[in-house]
């Protein structure tokens, strides 16, 4: 029982996982941009609820409402302002802009905030649980899988059944033919990174609310982020949420094991994946 | 002569320090049908580039309609009724035939051209709608070009080689349908490697020789010789 406990446990975890790595997903699918200062953009958006949840007393799943719009304000700003002067044919002047921004927004969340560890406080929904059979379902937990499944769902469909998914993915497979046929792809890239990250701000308050957060944190949550993106699979979603579960399951079995083995476990489980399957276990059905 | 509806002059277009264009000068009648010929490498792409804004100009080189359009991105050049079938169809891969036209909407211009329309001047489109780009052969992906354009009810639409690759029956069939699809008063240019072909739709025809204008002609009077010698450049 000890054992399917931390199944279902690492598999709730993978929920939070696949929320980090959605946003990574989106943005490298539609404009072939790899986010290195995504990590630091959740950190960013829980220190955002922090700062919404204080000034009002509002719970930090209702701080959502400013701070999903105020991440995709941001992203979209980030991305015309920004990125979008980084990319071209060379894959290099992306990575390295993102990393300087990832080290500017964590020395600017030092400046303000302090490396004093915060969290945010949603109450009783930290510590409910929800007993069934021998199993202890943490409330939160379930809320955050059942998101995730949200999300990811959501996004899906936009992809799939939107004219706004529709132009992702034509700007996605040819930039100067769409352009043609009227896309803007600078609009377009803007819109992209800000769904990106209005998921990253429901990623952020739900890490802030699950476990305490300080300014150096995020470049661990890139590193979750990206290997469950590659373990589902490259411009997949579903196969992201997938990766998500196996990495969070991989952790908890680690944990279970031994304490010292969680976040190794999860790194070695990636990387068998990575040997066995390059392209990870769903990659996109080329259509 | 009426107003052209497209004028370029001194166009000098470049790929970095390459220079491909040379002082291109033509004009585009309202409701004309103008080919240009030349050979590979002539640079016949590269005006085309040039002038729906995939290629930035110099300003003064391009106007449509009297407004100089050289500095406008590809996508603010289509909102004003040009439209483009590429060289080699250029289908988005990962959207279906019907997503391929709905795309070409994108502008939002009214006129005759709707999905309803076009499924009816290329029947097997609306088979195959929900269908893969990609699965289609390559005469039914030409429609879907075709189609894609036509959607933005463009008042101008351009084809660049789009017979390129195709088998000699499927480029009749299409240049069979080109008089209805450019009927209604709408303008086109028609980029051709097949000179007799081009010469059958069009009423006159530019040849483009390394990047220069070796010829200007009405298509029905023009000698072959003529054709020859701006085509190679020998006399």
């Amino acid at each position: 029982m000890e054992w399917l406990n931390a199944i279902v446990q690492g598999t709730l975890l993978g929920g939070l996982y696949a929320l980090f790595a959605a946003g990574l997903s989106l943005i490298f699918g539609v404009m072939r941009l790899v986010n290195i200062a995504h990590g630091d953009l959740i950190v960013l958006a829980a220190y955002l609820g922090l700062t919404v949840t204080t000034a009002t007393g509002m719970h930090p799943l209702v701080a959502l409402v400013i701070v999903v719009p105020a991440m995709a304000l941001i992203g979209y700003a980030l991305q015309r302002g920004l990125l979008n002067q980084t990319l071209g044919d060379d894959i290099l002047p992306p990575l390295l802009v993102t990393f300087g921004l990832s080290v500017i927004i964590q020395n600017g969340l030092l400046e303000a905030y302090s490396a004093d560890p915060q969290d945010l406080d949603a109450g009783a929904l930290e510590t409910a649980s929800l007993a069934v059979g021998g199993l202890t379902f943490g409330i939160l937990p379930l809320l955050t899988f059942a998101i995730a499944i949200a999300v990811i769902w959501g996004l899906q469909w936009t992809f799939y059944h939107t004219a706004l998914g529709r132009a992702f993915r034509a700007v996605s497979d040819n930039q100067d033919i769409a352009q043609l046929m009227g896309l803007n792809r600078r609009h377009i890239f803007g819109l992209a990174m800000a769904l990106a990250l209005g998921v990253t701000a429901i990623a952020g308050i739900l890490l802030g609310i699950r476990t305490s957060f300080d300014p150096a944190i995020g470049g661990a949550r890139l590193i979750f982020g990206f290997e469950a993106v590659i373990i589902g699979g490259l411009g997949n979603l579903w196969g992201t949420l997938a990766g998500g579960v196996i990495l969070g399951v991989a952790q908890t079995i680690g944990a279970k094991i031994d304490p010292g083995w969680q976040l190794l476990a999860g790194h070695i489980a990636f990387l068998v994946i990575l040997a066995v399957r390059p392209n990870g276990l769903f990659p996109r059905v080329s259509g | 002569m009426p107003d052209p509806i497209l004028q370029t002059c001194g166009l000098n277009s470049f790929y970095g320090d390459f220079q491909a264009l040379y002082d291109v000068a033509l004009d585009v009648g309202e409701g004309e049908v103008l080919a240009i010929i030349g050979a590979n490498g002539a640079g016949k792409t590269t005006l085309m580039r040039s002038i729906t804004g995939l290629l930035m100009n110099e300003p003064g080189q391009i106007h449509y309609r009297g407004h100089d359009i050289s500095l406008l991105r590809a996508d603010q050049v289509a909102e004003l009724g040009l439209a483009m079938v590429p060289e080699g169809r250029q289908l988005f891969p990962s959207l279906t035939v019907r997503e391929n036209l709905m795309i070409g909407a994108q502008v939002n211009r009214k006129g005759p051209w709707d999905l309803k329309s076009v499924y009816k001047l290329f029947p097997i489109l609306e088979e195959r709608k929900d269908q893969a780009s990609t699965s289609l052969s390559g005469g039914q992906q030409q429609m879907v070009a075709i189609g894609r354009a036509l959607m933005a009810n463009p008042d101008l639409i351009l084809f660049d080689e789009i017979s390129l690759g195709l088998a000699p029956i499927i480029i009749k069939d299409i240049y069979q349908a080109l008089p209805g699809i450019i009927g209604e008063g709408m303008s086109a240019v028609i980029v051709e490697q097949d000179i007799t072909k081009a010469l059958s739709v069009s009423s006159r025809v530019y040849c483009l020789q390394e990047g220069r204008v070796s010829l200007e002609s009405a298509s029905d009077t023009v000698s072959r010789e003529d054709i020859s010698r701006a085509y190679f450049g020998i006399e």
